[in-house]
């Protein structure tokens, strides 16, 4: 008789799978996958079935074809000729331009207003306490709303900014007539790059850099002897001095252009060649969209009272051409033209024109209906922008809040001990800390913030939500795929907002050696 | 084998689902009530009054379709849509039939999947600009802002003209008709386009509609018309009968007040076959023979309705022109009942 102690070695049994605990956690999950792909291929075969009843195929061809609506806003070269592509690259840009103004502003007012909630003093500390409560706890498109409705309804419009017979108006431009707050928006000022500008620009990237470097310096010499250099001060004369210094130089240097008139004759000058063409005639100007010498062009001819229009050319010898093909009578030659090479023809008027700094501003002027020129900041993304900040600034106040509570009360006490005042005491000992708690809340703070641009419908901002999730779906039908792409596009960027900040939180989380 | 059997029933799920979609009368006729898309307000066209009820010329299509189908002009369930929801609601089944001013265009009839049921509206595309502006045509507007409701043939017809004129020009995209309004009246837009018709209704709302004017040019066709789901030619059928029968009605003198009069018989056989008092033209589309007697005692004949709600008694104030009847020289015109 022989006994076995050797384990029963039995072949594998189906059974197995649902009652040996070794197995059954995998046959739950296997079961669990066919069951969702199935669940997904039904839902897939559904679409495809129901669409094709419809006599509706799937395709993206729609995005090539011509869009054929006008975007007021665009960051990018955009008219009603170009593709429905194009026009959801303008709404996704003006997305973006949002997404970003609401993130910094929001995170600005949430630190202020999360620090100032903790403050000693009694009515700060309330008032701060309102304005989180108040926004948190109020849905975000009545305040969208609300504030836009405000901005319509409480401020002028363009015409009551026009000058009446008795030299009055209802409404005047701010600092200097360079700002208009209109009911359609506010006209700032818009900067136009000269020649020059691209030197001036290198230099605000040098004291840029120099700002950094030295910053650098300044703290690894407090590392090293504890003494504090004057750091805000010396960086903000880095940061304005050598660009204002050098802005100033070229203004200086600058000389002046010709301006050359088709039929007219030596010696007048802009407001005399204007008089010389009668009640009737009209200054034609020929000049290069954006460069400063078609603002100046512009600014000459407006204070002399001219009867004017301009068209617009490629580059100054599409400029000629053109004006020797009478398309226009005036064209601005750069400075030091020798007068015999000006074109067959012209005649360069006495008065010339500034050739213009490597900053020009080109200021708002009221115009037929609206302000012309400048930069028009409209109600809707005023609107969009400050109530996104609003109302995120308030939830992000609480984490805020709720980080410097984390700090155990002993680091604020030993800092104390050690003689910082408060405000050192918050910058360097408790808000680095509290950063640890505060970055991975405020990733979803900053998701939801670019997810309620979304919301811009409400007042007419056009993101990418109107362009290809309104206007284009409405006009080609193509509601799957226009779905299917604004979902893949805010599933990208919110993807793409946390990667960025979790490399930033995994920089600043605690480092444990 | 589980699996085929779950995915034919998904299979068979789907089909039933494809067919039921052909099959809109009887959907309508076992609910008992029609979901009919309208406006979100637009007075004279669809909007509710005071009472909460709606009315309109748009809503004496939906009751018309209701009377004729159902013999009740008041089992009507209104869902009111705007510019960009509306196509999505009829192509989803949640509506089964869409009077909500819109222009029949090509795309939206062979691309979008919808059949236009004819025309109940000629109309085209103008301006309204306040009188103190000074401007008195459309080549005059270089450089205004104008609010256009989004989503609508109006946007891309605006943007054509501009075009083609080298004019420039600011636009409002703007949801709703109250909301242009609203926008419009506060001077955030110089100008408020959308079709002639509707500006008419939308002046007529205004405090001081004088104050406003409405420019010469029309800028484009906008034959304005009722539109079901394509692939249910029953369905379509039915919608433009009922809306022919409103057009024939007028040009034969029926009215709401004599149609049950005349119902019982007379002597010209064309009323007779339109009433249901000879002939079977009820039955060939699954009706009672007296579907159009029991639209037309319910609305009333089109010129009926079209006075009733935008005609010149009326604060809207819309003259007939096109719309009148052929014999009067407009576009007006239903084929025969035979």
């Amino acid at each position: 008789m022989a006994t076995t102690t050797d384990p029963h070695r039995a072949g594998f049994r189906l059974s197995q799978l649902v009652y040996d605990t070794r197995y059954r956690s995998m046959t739950i999950q296997i079961v669990a996958l066919v069951a969702l792909i199935v669940a997904g291929w039904w839902l897939v075969a559904n679409v495809v079935q129901n669409l094709s009843a419809l006599g509706k195929d799937f395709d993206f061809g729609f995005l090539s074809s011509r869009a054929g609506y006008d975007i007021n806003q665009t960051l990018i070269a955009y008219d009603n000729s170009m593709s429905h592509g194009r026009a959801s690259l303008v709404g996704i840009l003006n997305t973006l331009l949002v997404a970003f103004m609401g993130c910094v502003t929001a995170t600005v007012l949430g630190v202020i207003a999360g620090v100032l909630r903790l403050s000693r003093n009694w009515i700060v500390a309330k008032l701060m306490a309102v304005y989180v409560e108040g926004f948190r706890n109020v849905p975000l498109l009545l305040w969208i709303v609300l504030i836009f409705a405000v901005m319509t309804e409480s401020t002028p419009q363009p015409r009551d900014f026009r000058v009446l017979d008795d030299g009055t108006s209802a409404a005047s431009m701010l600092l200097g007539d360079t700002i208009a707050i209109t009911n359609r928006g506010v006209f700032i000022p818009a900067p136009v790059w000269g020649s020059g500008a691209l030197v001036l620009g290198l230099v605000f990237l040098a004291s840029l850099v120099a700002i950094w470097a030295y910053r650098r310096w300044a703290f690894a010499r407090q590392e090293r002897t504890g003494q504090i250099a004057p750091v805000f001060r010396v960086s903000l004369v880095l940061f304005l001095v050598p660009t204002i210094l050098v802005f100033l130089f070229m203004a200086f240097l600058s000389d002046r252009q010709t301006l050359v008139a088709y039929g007219g004759a030596d010696g007048q000058d802009l407001a005399g060649f204007a008089q010389a063409l009668g009640p009737d005639g009209r200054v034609t100007a020929c000049v290069v969209p954006g460069t400063t010498q078609a603002l100046l062009v512009r600014r000459a001819l407006r204070n002399s009272d001219a009867n004017f229009s301009l068209v617009e050319v490629a580059d100054g010898e599409a400029a000629i051409a053109a004006a020797e093909a009478g398309e226009c009578n005036l064209i601005s030659q750069p400075p030091g033209v020798d007068p015999a090479t000006i074109p067959a023809g012209g005649f360069a008027l006495s008065d010339g024109i500034r050739s213009g700094n490597p900053v020009e501003f080109d200021v708002p002027v009221l115009g037929g209906f609206n302000f012309e020129g400048g930069l028009q900041v409209r109600n809707s993304l005023i609107a969009l922008w400050l109530a996104l900040s609003l109302y995120t600034g308030a939830f992000i106040a609480e984490i805020v809040r709720g980080g410097i509570l984390a700090i155990s009360r002993g680091q604020s006490e030993a800092a104390f001990a050690l003689g910082l005042r408060p405000n050192r005491t918050m910058n360097l000992v408790i808000l680095p800390q509290a950063l640890r708690v505060i970055i991975p809340p405020l990733i979803s703070q900053y998701l939801n913030l670019t997810k309620n641009s979304s919301l811009a419908i409400a007042v007419g901002y056009m993101d990418v939500r109107a362009t290809l999730g309104g206007i284009t779906i409405n006009q080609t039908g193509r509601e799957l795929e226009g779905m299917l792409l604004l979902g893949g596009f805010y599933l990208g960027l919110s993807l793409l907002i946390s990667g960025v900040l979790n490399v930033y939180n995994n920089r600043v989380k605690l480092k444990e050696r | 084998m589980k699996k085929s059997v779950f995915l034919g029933a998904a299979t068979v799920a789907c089909l039933g689902a494809g067919a039921a979609a052909a099959q809109t009368l009887e959907s309508v006729q076992e609910n008992g009530v029609l979901n009919c898309g309208v406006s979100t307000g637009l007075t004279g066209f669809s909007s509710p009054n005071a009472s909460g009820e709606w009315e309109g010329f748009d809503v004496g299509i939906c009751r018309a379709v209701a009377a004729a189908v159902l013999g009740d002009p008041m089992a009507v369930n209104f869902v009111p849509t705007t510019g960009q929801t509306r196509f999505t609601a009829l192509a989803s089944g949640e509506i089964d039939l869409l009077a909500r001013n819109t222009t029949w265009t090509f795309s939206r009839d062979v691309d979008l999947g919808f059949s236009f049921a004819g025309v109940n509206y000629y109309d085209g595309q103008g301006f309204m600009v306040p009188r103190a502006l000074g401007v008195s045509s459309a080549q005059d507007l270089d450089g205004a802002t104008v609010c256009i409701q989004t989503g609508t043939t109006t946007e891309l017809n605006l943007a054509d003209y501009f075009r083609v004129n080298n004019i420039s020009y600011e636009p409002v995209p703007i949801e709703t008709n109250a909301e242009a309004q609203q926008q419009y009246l506060a001077g955030a837009c110089d100008v408020y386009t959308t079709d002639a018709s509707g500006l008419a209704a939308t002046r007529a709302s205004f405090e001081n509609p004088g104050d406003h004017v409405i420019l010469p040019e029309i800028i484009s066709k906008e034959p304005l018309g009722p539109l079901v789901r394509q692939g249910d030619d029953q369905w379509a059928d039915i919608v433009r009968w009922t809306l022919n029968a409103l057009i024939a009605a007028e040009e034969y003198g029926v009215t709401s007040t004599n149609v049950s009069e005349l119902a019982s018989g007379t002597d010209n056989p064309e009323i007779n076959r339109l009433l249901g008092s000879e002939g079977e033209l009820g039955a060939m589309f699954g009706l009672e023979n007296d579907w159009a007697q029991q639209a037309i005692a319910a609305v009333g004949n089109y010129g009926e309705l079209f006075e009733q709600n935008i005609g010149e008694s009326t604060p809207i104030g819309l003259a007939r022109g096109l719309n009148a009847q052929w014999t009067d020289g407009g576009l007006m015109y239903a084929p025969p009942f035979r």
